[in-house]
């Protein structure tokens, strides 16, 4: 059986602008796959190619088995969709927009719908115009997961959500997959995707750079290591694998390769080890590495907002 | 007054928003104007022939749109100006002034925007302000170029006459731009305060007209009899305009005093809660287009609706005076001989379809406002078809132009019906103006196939209205050729009631309208989204 998403080689540019540039993504059944990067990365082109909005100009793009453009309809029936930015009719209640969208999906869980509301304290009889960014978001939110849509498709959806709002939708989220739904998270928010994706896609000016379990992308990079030792830390600095060594006051700092921890931490025993921590990469990490060397082309691609 | 920092920067800023949309209003208006004027040397070429047009306004129904008529005895051009140019075009510069003011104040609070303009270094009443000063600059502008531009050459037109008549315009212009200044506060929807002043420039019309009709001083109670009580071209005083000024002034400084106290975005009168659920009729992509669409096409048929009454209640005075003059007979000719009543309603029904086909093309482009607001992406992402969606929309505007057209019908057909006593007119007329329908068809099919093909140019559809107005208005003058007209599919309808209703007009139109239809519903079918 195929992947619920499967897309390789994706391309789409916007006149000049090259939004995609080969992009891949292989979201498997059942899992809740992070889509990360930073803005104008093409993540929402992506989404939308994958809903039949917009026509890839090359590449192939497979959704629950099928094309997204010539099968739309059809396909639509077994997905559900939360736009980043939502925007809605400013004359009709959110209650209404709730019914509308997943009533023409077919399958609106009338309990559901209410459990979610009182959930996400939304109140449904205001008019569009009348709600803030964070509760047209919770509009869009409510329609999505009310549905018993097999895959979900989230861009960006907690823009706007305070905190509070914010854990429950992952225990929407957590929800969903126990229930045995995939889910496409996209979103630029590290702490979100560690906590809630099995796997990441990491997306940069158009492209795919990593893609793998969070263990697997962590096995990547480098571990962050702070020690304070009795005797001055000579000789770190030539251990092979040590980057940004900083030393003060009997206190080291600094980033080692993941496959020279051994020897490093042996050194650092025969220095003397009062005090130790070590942590592993954050995605911010992740994401400096990828992005940090050349910020200025990420404004290049203004495609995505 | 800190509370008014920032108007002058954000005059600036209005102009560089409206850097077109403002020339656009004052130069359609003025032109128009002139234009007319310009006509009415070529219609009515001797004193005779305008002592005739004389007696068709010295009518009751004719001072719906006339005014008190003044200088009836003896109607020079300047006469004529004043009495059937003034109170129409008031109602055009009314309405600027109720867009362009609600555009910058409610409109910018409800999406949100002035939240990035009032947290600069920006007064409470700047953006009022800046609005009022703006407009005021605009019906200013106006005023001059209608001061220089009518020809004093004419009989009876002089500079301080085309003054006087260009300040009553400018009066009424400025006094409606305080009262939207003042509905924009009131409501959190632009839309409903575009609508609340629309109905307030309506009720200010309609009492001008019953006090000129009933000869009463009811008229002193409205902006529009203050207006045409300046007399121009015929015995000029100024002072009416003080009443303009002063009621100018006390609606700006009630707004002011409003925006001064509320919340930024809210407004005095709150949002009214709505249903915590859809109704089954909103369930579905085409309820969904009709209930967006319903109230526009609600206010658009009861124009119409009036308008038709009035037409059908002037229709046998206004056919006098076409046997009388000499040079409409080429018009009456190229239409066909018939009883002169007829030969007037035959025109005003061309004219009612003729106002018809903006809504044909409005309601058609309801899809591109509904992508351009990204509200398709929703839609189109749940399993609802591209066809389904467009062809949902595309349905109201196919629907709701038959639907203006019986309303026309009907109201011209009412009055029509009471004036000769002949209940046979109702149907009679109803069916002329549904002759039109494929005309405003091949219009909405216009807008769709520009949809579908060139999303970024649907203006053109627009453009192409505007072209079809002007020659429709000017097209006899300028002695155009044929072939121009030849182009407007609304000539091709044959003229009822004068002309028979023939079948082989009527089903080309439809084709073409089926064909451009079609066109759009592919090409869109092919194309991205925007977003």
């Amino acid at each position: 059986m195929l992947p619920p998403i499967s897309v390789a080689q994706l391309f789409k540019s916007f006149g000049r602008t090259r939004a995609l540039d080969g992009l891949d993504l292989t979201v498997a059944t059942g899992e809740v796959h992070g889509f990360l990067g930073p803005n104008g990365a093409g993540k929402t082109t992506t989404i939308r190619i994958l809903l039949g909005l917009l026509h890839a100009d090359a590449g192939e793009a497979r959704v629950l088995g099928s094309d997204p453009w010539d099968e739309a309809v059809a396909l639509h029936r077994r997905l559900a969709y939360v736009p980043g930015d939502v925007s809605l009719w400013p004359n009709l209640t959110g209650g209404e927009v709730i019914d509308l969208i997943a009533g023409l999906r077919g399958g609106l869980d009338r309990g559901r719908r209410d459990e979610l509301l009182g959930r996400f304290d939304l109140d449904p009889t205001k008019k569009g115009r009348a709600y803030s960014k964070g509760n047209r978001q919770k509009v869009a939110l409510v329609a999505g997961l009310a549905s018993d849509a097999e895959l979900l498709v989230l861009d960006e959806p907690t823009a706007g959500l305070d905190p509070l709002m914010e854990a429950i939708f992952k225990d929407c989220i957590r929800e969903a997959k126990a229930q045995g739904r995939t889910v496409l998270l996209s979103s630029h928010i590290l702490a979100e995707v560690e906590e809630l994706c099995d796997r990441v896609s990491i997306i940069r000016l158009g492209r795919t750079v990593e893609s793998g379990t969070l263990a697997e992308l962590r096995h990547l990079t480098r571990t962050t290591i702070e020690a304070e030792t009795a005797q001055p830390p000579a000789g770190l600095a030539d251990l092979p694998g040590i980057h940004n060594l900083e030393a003060k006051d009997g206190r080291v700092r600094f980033d080692v390769d993941a496959g020279r921890i051994d020897g490093v931490v042996r050194h650092l025993a025969g220095l003397g080890v009062r005090a130790l921590t070590s942590h592993p990469p954050t995605l911010e990490q992740l994401l400096l590495r990828h992005y940090g060397e050349a910020p200025a082309t990420e404004t290049e691609s203004g495609s995505e907002s | 007054m800190s509370s008014f920092a920032g108007t002058a920067r954000l005059i600036r800023f209005i102009l560089r928003r409206d850097r077109l949309r403002i020339p656009v209003w004052v130069l359609a208006i003025a032109l128009s104007v002139l234009g007319s004027v310009a006509s009415f040397a070529a219609t009515y070429p001797t004193a005779a022939d305008r002592q005739v047009r004389a007696d068709v306004m010295d009518s009751a129904t004719a001072r719906l749109f006339t005014g008190p008529g003044y200088g009836i005895d003896d109607y020079t051009y300047g006469a004529m100006t004043a009495n059937e140019m003034l109170p129409f075009t008031a109602v055009a510069v009314g309405l600027m002034s109720i867009f362009l003011v609600v555009r910058h104040t409610r409109a910018e609070e409800e999406s949100g925007r002035a939240e990035l303009v009032r947290a600069g270094a920006v007064g409470r009443h700047a953006v009022t302000a800046a609005t009022l000063i703006v407009v005021g600059g605009a019906h200013l502008l106006l005023c001059a170029l209608l001061t220089i531009g009518l020809p004093a050459s004419l009989d009876g037109l002089s500079t301080g006459g085309s003054l006087a008549f260009a300040a009553a315009l400018a009066g009424v212009g400025v006094v409606f731009a305080g009262v939207a200044a003042l509905t924009a506060q009131l409501t959190v929807s632009a839309r409903a305060a575009v609508g609340i002043a629309s109905v307030v420039l309506g009720v200010a019309y309609l009492v001008r007209a019953a006090g000129d009709i009933g000869g009463s001083s009811l008229s002193w109670v409205s902006p529009f009899g203050w207006s045409t009580e300046i007399r121009a071209y015929v015995d000029e005083r100024w002072w009416p305009l003080l009443l303009s000024a002063s009621a100018t002034a006390l609606l700006a400084a009630g707004a002011l005093a409003i925006t001064g106290r509320r919340d930024v975005g809210a407004g005095l009168i709150a949002d009214r809660p709505g249903p915590a659920g859809a109704s089954r009729t909103l369930r579905s992509p085409f309820g969904l287009a009709l209930r967006l669409q319903r109230s526009s096409l609600m206010w658009w048929s009861v124009s119409l609706f009036l308008l038709g009454l009035v037409y059908g209640g002037i229709a046998e005075e206004a056919g006098e005076l076409y046997e009388d003059l000499d040079a409409l007979q080429d018009y009456l000719a190229r239409i066909g001989a018939a009883a002169a009543t007829d030969q007037y309603l035959a025109l005003t029904l061309f004219i009612s379809a003729m106002i018809a086909v903006g809504y044909a093309i409005q309601s058609a482009l309801r899809l591109r406002t509904e992508e351009s607001a990204l509200r398709a992406d929703p839609i189109l992402a749940s399993p609802v078809g591209r066809w389904r969606w467009a062809g949902s929309h595309l349905a109201v505007a196919l629907g709701g132009s038959v639907v203006l057209l019986l309303a026309v019908g009907a109201g011209t057909g009412v009055t029509r019906a009471i004036a000769a006593e002949d209940a046979g007119q109702l149907p009679r007329l109803i069916g002329a103006a549904l002759a039109y329908a494929p005309a405003l068809w091949v219009f909405a099919g216009l807008a769709a196939a520009l949809f579908g093909l060139v999303p970024r140019a649907v203006g053109v559809a627009w453009a192409a209205f505007g072209v079809l107005a002007f020659v429709g208005m000017m097209g006899p003058l300028l002695q155009l050729p044929d072939w121009i007209y030849d182009l407007s599919p609304l000539e091709h309808v044959p003229r009822l009631p004068v002309a028979e209703l023939s079948v082989g007009p009527e089903l080309a139109l439809t084709a073409m309208a089926g064909a451009l239809t079609a066109v759009g519903m592919f090409a869109f079918r092919r194309r991205d989204i925007a977003g």
